[in-house]
């Protein structure tokens, strides 16, 4: 059981080509981030995974525990057990947080099935408070007037509520102080078990001290140029992008044919 | 307009112990009703309007509904959960009324026609007493010659009413016409919270001409809500008028759902320094149903706030017209207006005007008006997607929350979720 990605081909509808032939596989259980400079494709992979409109795939296939998902909706691939936590959560005026999850929930019962009032709110309580949520969030409007911290709450809050098998996470730690990135990491390492694969999609090493990876790729380009175990998070963090990228042309000149 | 529209209400003589100048001022009102020519398109204040909508000739005054009926419209006049009493009205006739204890605080609520026998002298001082300001003179007319009742609601001064009260207009059957009306008076100080609502029973073409007047005494803060929720085929003629006094503050807040032609006229004068005065309107507009909305705000007073919200919501070929007028006197010095449409079309074919005026005579005024029209975002609709909402569902909820953004601003919570019901229930099917 694994989320497949694999020789993934994309672009901008109608324009630049970003990523080129990316390969990825998460197995259920495990955490794998992935690090890459900026431009080199990060967010662009997760949209492209959820099926933002956007984008447009040119080749390859993203396999979720073997279902080709590239050809469905995107509310099609969150039911079949995707997760996005975005990195800059949309505002929804007017549409309240719970009434929000709740639509999301019934969305995956059957037809004629109607969410259990109490049952609901009794999870929804419990996740918020692992979260340290105040109970007035449940009547605000969705991301409306939060706080960077207050939206990255929520998104684990949603996570949590929708219990995906493949969650990615983009830029989770972006806009976040120390104490928000604190238990928004707690929050993410609770839901951690053998029934979720996580990619974790960040610039920062920072992260990575809180929610532990099993497996560290870098991005460059639009591929995966090198996978390790997260003491690679740490060489990056030392070194800085250009060390890979010089590597990276030292590696391209030697395979290039000499021109006579 | 035909004559048999009036002849039969004024034959019936729905007013017992009506005092004589109740009386003449109906008969005067259908003179000028006759006299009256009917709106033209090429007036201003029916700019844009479909007056082919609305032919009278096709409507009697509403005959009473049988008991059997009146038996099955009563559980479906519940409104707000905590409420301080309810009237129910079929076919402009007052069919029952709760039990309700604001008596006891002096508040004077009952049946217009109650009103005029018992209290006549408040009647004669508050009742029609605005002219028509937006070329609806014959509908005003109309309204006075052919009323037969509504709601009164009187709050004496320094009298607080902190639950809702309620009246529920039904409409029954085809080709009838109805003139409700509603006459609220806050006095000095107090506060209350009423809503009509105006419901049909079937779907029917039918006629409703209402005229709903709020008198807010000075300091007090009076919260009107009117859901117009008629049959799908009825023409709905509404006009509303809202005097504040100094330091008071009214809200009035329209959800409008049904009709096929819907007309509403809402105009607050603010007289007295610290006046304040909240327009807010939601409306649901689909099929072929055209909604034309004309306000103004009219600040009579220096230091007087108004703020309009007025959110439309359009499908398929439906139609919305926002006509809104700020006007300040010139000794309406430090004015503070506001004015904001903004429209959510959601078909190609749909039509939202919007004509904002502005009309500013006083020196140090802050007035802003602004109309938008917008499809759906785009991100909205894909971050809803992304948690598993389908497409549908998710244009859906982000059209409820755009015109739930505008009951959000009523403050109390039982009414809102009646409200929201309402609107959800409303949106069902898109």
């Amino acid at each position: 059981m694994s989320l497949v990605i694999h020789n993934l081909h994309a672009r901008v509808v109608g324009g630049q080509q970003i990523l080129r032939g990316l390969n990825l596989e998460i197995e259920k259980g495990s955490v794998h981030a992935i690090m890459g400079p900026n431009g080199s494709g990060k967010s662009t992979l997760s949209k492209v995974i959820a099926g933002h409109p956007d984008y447009e795939v040119t080749a390859g296939e993203v396999l979720l525990d073997g279902v080709n998902v590239l050809g469905m909706e995107p509310d099609a691939r969150s039911r079949a057990g995707l997760f996005l936590a975005f990195q800059y959560p949309v505002e929804i005026p007017g549409v309240s947080n719970a009434n929000f999850i709740r639509a999301a929930l019934q969305a995956r019962l059957a037809a004629g099935e109607e969410l259990e009032a109490t049952e609901y709110y009794g999870d929804l309580y419990k996740e918020m408070d692992r979260l340290e949520i105040p109970r007035n969030f449940t009547a605000r409007s969705v991301n409306e007037g939060f706080s960077g911290g207050e939206k990255k709450r929520n998104e684990v809050l949603q996570m949590a509520m929708l219990k995906p098998a493949y969650a990615i996470l983009d830029e989770t730690d972006s806009g976040l102080d120390i104490d928000a990135l604190k238990v928004v990491s707690a929050g993410v390492n609770a839901l951690r078990g053998p029934n979720l694969g996580v990619l974790v999609i960040t610039h920062y090493q920072r992260l990575l001290d809180y929610i532990t990876p099993d497996v560290v790729h870098v991005l460059v380009g639009g591929r995966i140029v090198r996978s390790a175990g997260p003491e690679l998070a740490l060489e990056l963090e030392a070194k800085g992008y250009d060390w890979i990228r010089d590597e990276l042309s030292e590696a391209a000149l030697a395979a290039e044919p000499v021109l006579a | 307009m035909s004559e048999s529209l009036l002849q039969a209400p004024l034959a019936a003589e729905p007013f017992p112990n009506q005092p004589d100048w109740f009386r003449d001022a109906r008969q005067q009102a259908a003179l000028r009703f006759d006299a009256l020519p009917r709106p033209s398109r090429t007036d201003e204040a029916w700019r844009f309007s479909n007056l082919r909508a609305f032919d009278p000739q096709d409507f009697t005054p509403a005959r009473p509904v049988g008991l059997e009926l009146t038996d099955s419209l009563l559980p479906l006049s519940l409104g707000a959960d905590s409420h301080a009493g309810s009237l129910v009205f079929a076919n402009d006739k007052l069919v029952a009324r709760t039990r309700s204890a604001v008596s006891e605080q002096g508040v004077l609520w009952m049946s217009l026609e109650e009103a005029v026998a018992q209290h006549p002298a408040l009647v004669q001082r508050y009742f029609m007493q605005s002219d028509s300001l937006f070329g609806s003179a014959k509908h005003l007319a109309l309204h006075q010659a052919s009323v037969r009742t509504g709601t009164f609601l009187y709050v004496p001064k320094g009298v607080h009413v902190e639950a809702p009260l309620q009246s529920f207009h039904w409409l029954a059957g085809s080709g009838q016409a109805v003139f409700p009306h509603t006459l609220l008076i806050a006095e000095e100080g107090s506060s209350v919270t009423f809503v009509d609502w105006f419901k049909a029973h079937n779907d029917a073409r039918n006629l409703a001409c209402g005229v709903h007047d709020l008198h807010v005494g000075a300091g007090a803060q009076v919260h009107y809500v009117s859901v117009q929720d008629w049959s799908r085929q009825t023409v709905a003629l509404h006009s509303n008028t809202t005097v504040v006094g100094a330091g008071a503050k009214a809200v009035h807040l329209s959800l409008h759902l049904g009709g096929s032609f819907a007309r509403s006229e809402s105009v607050s004068h603010l007289r007295g320094p610290g006046a304040r005065s909240e327009m807010l309107a939601a409306t649901v507009a689909d099929g072929a149903q055209e909604f034309d909305q004309r306000t103004l705000q009219d600040h009579g007073s220096p230091d007087t706030s108004s703020d309009l919200l007025y959110k439309n919501a359009l499908y398929n070929e439906a139609k919305t017209i926002v006509a809104g007028l700020i006007r300040v006197a010139p000794h309406a010095h430090r004015t503070d207006a506001y004015q904001k449409v903004r429209n959510l079309v959601l078909s190609a074919e749909a039509e939202a005007v919007s004509l904002p005026g502005l009309e500013i005579l006083a020196d140090q005024v802050r007035c802003s008006h602004g109309a938008t029209t917008g499809e759906i975002n785009r991100e909205e609709l894909f971050y809803m997607q992304a948690r598993g909402i389908s497409e549908s569902d998710a244009y859906r909820l982000i059209t409820y929350g755009f015109l739930n953004e505008v009951i959000e601003r009523l403050p109390e919570n039982s009414l809102r979720v009646r409200l929201q019901d309402s609107l959800q229930a409303r949106l069902q099917g898109h």
